[in-house]
């Protein structure tokens, strides 16, 4: 028998706004349809999810695809749109296609019109807006003199980034959103955004506090994360009243505590007081918890910092070249002892052949440093067996397959005076080099000054269903 | 001694955005978070000690009470997924935080 959650229960006479999360990246792995169904029978306002993120690397950015597979964004889409239309209440989704660029949104938008003629659904209105920023525009602010300023200790904006760049999206606050609610929309398929505009967007539309607002998106975004035990992609239901804000598990078995909320406040962040986005910041410092009912959180106290200046974050991503990758592994406890004489070798074979420029050569060394580098207080005592990952890098695909093959294939040959097995230095998992993605690296993490909060953010409005 | 994985419920890191990585250490209850928040075994000079970084390094470092938590942010050498990170999400770089000896 499931634990009651008091904010299922029959509206009080307060004004409130629900909303139901059944997914914190969607496509990324598939809605449960089970406490998504239990969300939806709570009297929903709306149903809203994120659909983006820069973890999965800048190769999704800069080569403008998806991280996520098609069919399984698409069957995330047609869980809230059923039901979105279904109840009558709008949903929204943001970051469309987890990079958010036009590619995406207009990827999102086709699929919603075309499940529209798959369910025969009546007509309704999608709405949409870009977060793509064209290169010339930041060329001129460039030129203009006016500083892109770099976040995270990066250096301001040069000409150089800029050229290296291939593509560029803006991350919006909640304007565009509220524009398009305003304009009708019952979807809205949202470009790159910040997760927590998703929910407060339609929050402060509707007269909610800011900060209460903020805090509430900031906490409904990732969906069962702020619950326990852990289980991912499971729906959570919020309220957001006047003076405070609830969250609750839909999935029978989770529950939301003290603990588990005020842990998610401060999950992917570098600070669990301050979360910002386009126009200020909400400080969380001040935040109190309480457990409301068994499985649902209340939460009062967050304060909304408006930006002294309109300051919009952007996300670019600039390719490196084509890339190969080959794996080795090493057993002879010389040769691990003095793995970077071999990966020094294989170095300079590459370069003999090759040349010191145009390609890069990066050997990952597992089992010993690959995933912490000169971070990892252990390196000095490798494991007795090594895999050494080895990725070339060049302009042309050939070319970084030569770099591949060179270093992969050298280990095997590295000369090291006293090693006793002469007919091999390493283990070939495979006699080849594997072509990878292309290698893509984050160029620009800057904020660009801009005067109107929607001008980045072209709004459109199309119609759907019959 | 006890280890900071046996008095720990949770002991994470992950990507803060593309240029720095944050690790969180949760507590299951207010008297072992306080006690190990105030044996310094996370302070801002351990937690140098234990990845070999400068003070530099560490953007933020908060204890967070209402989540009875210790929480600092690194800066990365390299951003997430560029080649030569071989930890796109950062999610395995809080390893060596498990065998850290607490006081008895």
């Amino acid at each position: 028998m499931p634990m009651p959650i008091s904010i299922t229960h029959t509206r009080s006479a307060n004004r409130t706004l629900r909303i139901v999360c059944p997914n914190g990246h969607l496509g990324f792995a598939p809605i449960k349809a089970g406490s998504f169904r239990i969300g939806c029978e709570a009297e929903p306002d709306l149903i809203c999810a994120d659909s983006g993120s820069c973890d999965v690397g800048p190769g999704p950015l800069g080569g403008d695809t998806s991280s996520s597979p098609l069919g399984w964004q698409t069957e995330d889409l047609e869980t809230m749109l059923v039901a979105s239309r279904r109840l009558g209440i709008p949903m929204i989704v943001g970051s469309a296609g987890d990079t958010g660029t036009n590619s995406r949104v207009d990827l999102f938008v086709g699929i919603i019109q075309e499940l529209a003629r798959k369910h025969r659904l009546a007509k309704f209105r999608i709405g949409y807006f870009y977060s793509e920023l064209d290169k010339d525009a930041l060329s001129r602010r460039l030129d203009s003199g006016e500083p892109v300023f770099g976040l995270d200790g990066r250096a301001p904006l040069d000409r150089e980034t800029l050229d290296s760049t291939e593509r560029v999206v803006a991350v919006a606050g909640i304007d565009p959103y509220v524009k398009l609610l305003d304009q009708g929309a019952d979807v809205i398929i949202g470009g790159r955004s910040s997760d927590c505009a998703i929910f407060a967007a339609p929050a402060i539309r509707q007269g909610f506090p800011a900060a209460l607002a903020y805090f509430y998106g900031k906490i409904l975004e990732c969906a069962s994360f702020c619950c326990e035990p852990y289980g991912a992609k499971e729906s959570v239901l919020g309220e957001i009243t006047m003076d405070d804000i609830k969250v609750a598990a839909m999935l029978p078995e989770q529950r939301c505590t003290i603990a588990s909320v005020a842990g998610h406040a401060m999950y992917e962040r570098a600070n669990p007081f301050y979360e910002y986005f386009l126009g200020g910041h909400i400080d969380m410092s001040e935040c109190r918890y309480e457990q409301y009912d068994e499985r649902t959180v209340r939460v009062v106290g967050p304060r909304y910092v408006p930006a002294a200046e309109l300051r919009v974050k952007l996300e670019g991503s600039g390719k490196i070249g084509e890339r190969y990758v080959g794996i080795v592994g090493v057993r002879d406890p010389y040769t691990i002892a003095n793995i970077d004489e071999v990966t020094g070798w294989a170095r300079r074979q590459v370069a003999e052949r090759l040349g010191d420029g145009g390609y890069e050569l990066h050997f990952s060394i597992y089992g010993r440093d690959a995933i912490l580098g000169p971070n990892e207080p252990r390196r000095t005592a490798p494991a007795h067996e090594l895999a050494v990952v080895v990725q070339g890098i060049a302009p042309t695909a050939a070319m970084a397959e030569e770099v591949a093959m060179i270093a992969t294939r050298q280990m095997f040959y590295a000369r090291l005076p006293q090693v006793k097995g002469t007919a091999g230095g390493v283990a070939f998992l495979l006699d080849e080099v594997m072509q990878a993605s292309p290698a893509y690296r984050w160029t620009l993490n800057h904020t660009m000054r801009v005067s109107d909060p929607l001008e980045l953010f072209p709004c459109c409005i199309v119609e759907a269903g019959l | 001694m006890p280890r900071l994985a046996d008095v720990a419920k949770t002991i994470r890191s992950k990507n803060a955005g593309v240029d720095k990585i944050t690790f969180d250490v949760i507590f299951p209850d207010l008297a072992s978070y306080e006690k190990v928040r105030d044996s310094g075994t996370l302070s801002r000079d351990a937690v140098c000690r234990v990845f070999g970084i400068e003070p530099g390094r560490i953007s933020d470092h908060v204890s967070f009470d209402a989540a009875r938590a210790i929480k600092f942010t690194i800066y990365r050498r390299i951003p997430s997924g560029s080649p030569g990170d071989a930890d796109v999400f950062g999610a395995q770089q809080y390893g060596p935080l498990l065998d850290l000896e607490l006081p008895d």
